[in-house]
């Protein structure tokens, strides 16, 4: 019996020490909002090659996604990124905010540092059921929308000034007729996820809701990877230029020593293969030529900017900030 | 002896079939079968079925798609740091366990109903609170965050803080085993052990210990399964950097977000199948527990 009972603690503790083994080469760390899992994919091993061929040095890289705000919260709680590409400028200013990153990170990369740009759509169900064309439309009652939440989601803050942006520019429209209307929106939404894509996943794969507010992006390449036979997508006449921002996080590389390479990788970005590789995981380049090639597979549509709100400082303060109109609208809804 | 390893399998069969043959405490036999009937019914649907469709999922590529996803870099190094985790949060509950289960069950000190609440807190708080708390201590924005930044020591999004979390909430399993089984043994046999000369680490290993052995190897099969399928507390902590800081079930969760949803299901079987084999080693302890007991019965 004794022996029966060595054995079992002996198999109960046979799980040996593993170590880790180090590796000399130079890694990466990018944190990266939900969408972009694809399209690093692709970039990485990309860059990769690139970096090889002209320095000679093995490049590997580690990603980490979730919810753009989350993610920049980790950041600047101690998660070891060298490079953050967010879902939008205002989640780097957070991290700016506490000293990690320059304030002028903006100034150091071209457009704003947002390699490529996207926007806001709608992605229903095949045959348009509820026939939803417009950012109009969604406030009907019965129609049941599928976003995630804008406290902790780069991309529900777009779908947000979207939806408030459209409402303002309606005849007579002003501040006060866009709360009510994106207050009539979230009061149809059935679902708030945290995360761009676990919306998605809400969405398209546990079958709930008529719409979902989705990045361009997201939306093709959910049609793309679950059937153009179960879902369609609407452009709204009017929707907004979200510019996913980038920078290098330079506390992190300074102590690591990666300054050099991290740059490098961003600015790898904008070069025509970079941005060949954003446009063919439907991000919208930002070169003109690169945009040229993909303008037809993505929709026309009319986009205002950030800066129709005054920016994200602005935007931050008035609209997502403790009690500020999204608290507003959700707290009372 | 006998008392105490009851609470694991007691006399289960005897006890049934003495009620079956009274006919005072005997019920009619379709209110037997209903009840049979509506539980085997609630389980096959609630547990069965869900079991079931994991593994469809996971093979429905075939076998090649399900081995690719589970020899895949980043679904290797979840399963190591699975592992890693279990394999130090297990034996830390262990000693801790068993220390915590003695001193409440063998001695009288102040403070006892206090430990006793402290080592269920786990139970009661969220996972998700229990991985906030350590964002708080050990994040740079943090209690003791900037001095471990400073000394370029890593906890939190690392391995460290991962096991810390671990162990976190899998503290109460082995304690709360313990307890009731030490409780009811009372401190006779580690008197008697003491009188006739043994000392006390003696008493442990040749009195004590063999005592609990059944509810000790029951408690770390728990506190290990729930130590490798912990989702909420690890998740706060992890950073979710891949091939780095992802246990297995953050990995699912990867897989299912990207659309791959055989290889989410393939290794989430390897979860299913963990579960699987506790059950397995549960049933054979409580068996082994059954038998001893019937042994010391026989030998009074």
């Amino acid at each position: 019996m004794k022996s029966t009972f060595t054995r079992a603690l002996i198999s109960l503790s046979l799980i040996a020490g593993l170590v880790a083994s180090a590796s000399a080469q130079t890694s990466l760390l990018n944190v990266s909002y939900d969408p972009t899992r694809e399209l690093y994919q692709e970039f990485n091993p990309a860059f990769a090659k690139y970096w090889k061929a002209k320095t000679g040095e093995d490049v590997a890289f580690k990603a980490s996604h979730g919810g753009s705000g989350k993610q920049a919260r980790a950041v600047i709680d101690g998660l070891e990124a060298d490079v953050v590409t967010l879902a939008l400028g205002g989640d780097i200013d957070a991290i700016a905010d506490k000293g990690l990153i320059a304030p002028d990170w903006q100034k150091r990369l071209p457009h704003n540092a947002a390699p490529y740009s996207s926007t806001i759509v709608f992605l229903v169900r095949k045959g348009n059921p509820k026939g939803i064309k417009d950012w109009g439309d969604l406030i009907k009652p019965g129609v049941e929308i599928i976003t995630p939440n804008p406290k902790t989601s780069g991309g529900a803050r777009w779908n947000y000034l979207a939806a408030w942006g459209y409402a303002k520019q309606l005849k007579g429209g002003t501040d006060a007729t866009a709360q009510e209307f994106v207050k009539k929106l979230f009061a149809n939404v059935k679902v708030l996820d945290s995360g761009a894509r676990g919306s998605t996943t809400t969405f398209v794969e546990r079958g709930i809701g008529d719409v979902l507010l989705a990045w361009e992006n997201e939306a093709y390449l959910s049609v793309k990877e679950l059937g153009p036979d179960k879902f369609e997508i609407v452009t709204p006449s009017l929707s907004i230029l979200a510019e996913p921002s980038v920078s290098v996080v330079d506390k992190v590389v300074d102590k690591k020593g990666t300054r050099k390479v991290a740059t490098a990788y961003l600015e790898y970005l904008y070069t025509p293969e970079g941005q060949d590789i954003a446009g063919r995981n439907y991000y919208r380049p930002t070169d003109k030529k690169v945009a040229a090639k993909y303008a037809s597979q993505l929709g026309k549509v009319n986009l205002i900017t950030i800066e129709n709100f005054g920016g994200w400082a602005n935007v931050a303060k008035v609209h997502f900030s403790d009690g500020g109109t999204f608290d507003q609208i959700y707290a009372n809804k | 002896m006998s008392g105490a390893t009851a609470t694991l399998a007691g006399h289960g069969g005897s006890v049934s079939s003495r009620y079956e043959d009274s006919s005072a405490t005997r019920e009619p036999t379709w209110v037997k079968w209903t009840l049979v009937t509506i539980s085997l019914s609630f389980f096959s649907f609630f547990l069965l079925l869900p079991l079931f469709a994991v593994f469809t999922e996971a093979l429905r590529k075939g076998w090649d798609v399900y081995w690719a996803a589970l020899v895949e870099p980043d679904a290797l190094s979840a399963i190591k740091l699975t592992l890693i985790a279990a394999a130090i949060a297990v034996p830390l509950n262990l000693v801790f366990g068993v220390a915590a289960a003695w001193s409440i069950s063998k001695f009288q000190f102040p403070g006892k109903q206090f430990l006793i609440t402290l080592i269920d807190l786990p139970f009661s708080v969220s996972p998700v609170v229990a991985g906030l708390i350590y964002v708080l201590i050990f994040g740079r924005q943090g209690w003791i965050g900037g001095w471990l930044m400073d000394h370029d020591i890593k906890i939190l999004f690392a391995i460290p803080g991962i096991v810390l979390a671990t162990t976190f909430v899998t503290f109460p399993f082995i304690a709360r085993e313990l307890i009731p089984l030490m409780e009811a043994q009372g401190k006779e046999e580690e008197e008697a052990s003491i009188v006739l000369g043994a000392t006390g680490l003696q008493t442990f290993w040749h009195v004590t210990l063999p005592n609990i052995k059944w509810g000790l190897i029951y408690g770390v099969i728990l506190c290990n399964a729930r130590a490798m399928g912990e989702f909420g507390a690890v998740s706060v902590v992890s950073g979710h950097i891949r091939g780095e800081t992802n246990t297995m079930p953050l990995h699912v969760e990867i897989l299912y977000n990207e659309y791959q949803f055989a290889a989410a299901f393939a290794v989430a079987s390897l979860l299913a199948l963990l579960a699987l084999l506790t059950l397995a080693v549960k049933t054979f302890v409580e068996w082994q527990a059954g038998k001893s007991n019937n042994q010391s019965d026989k030998e009074e």
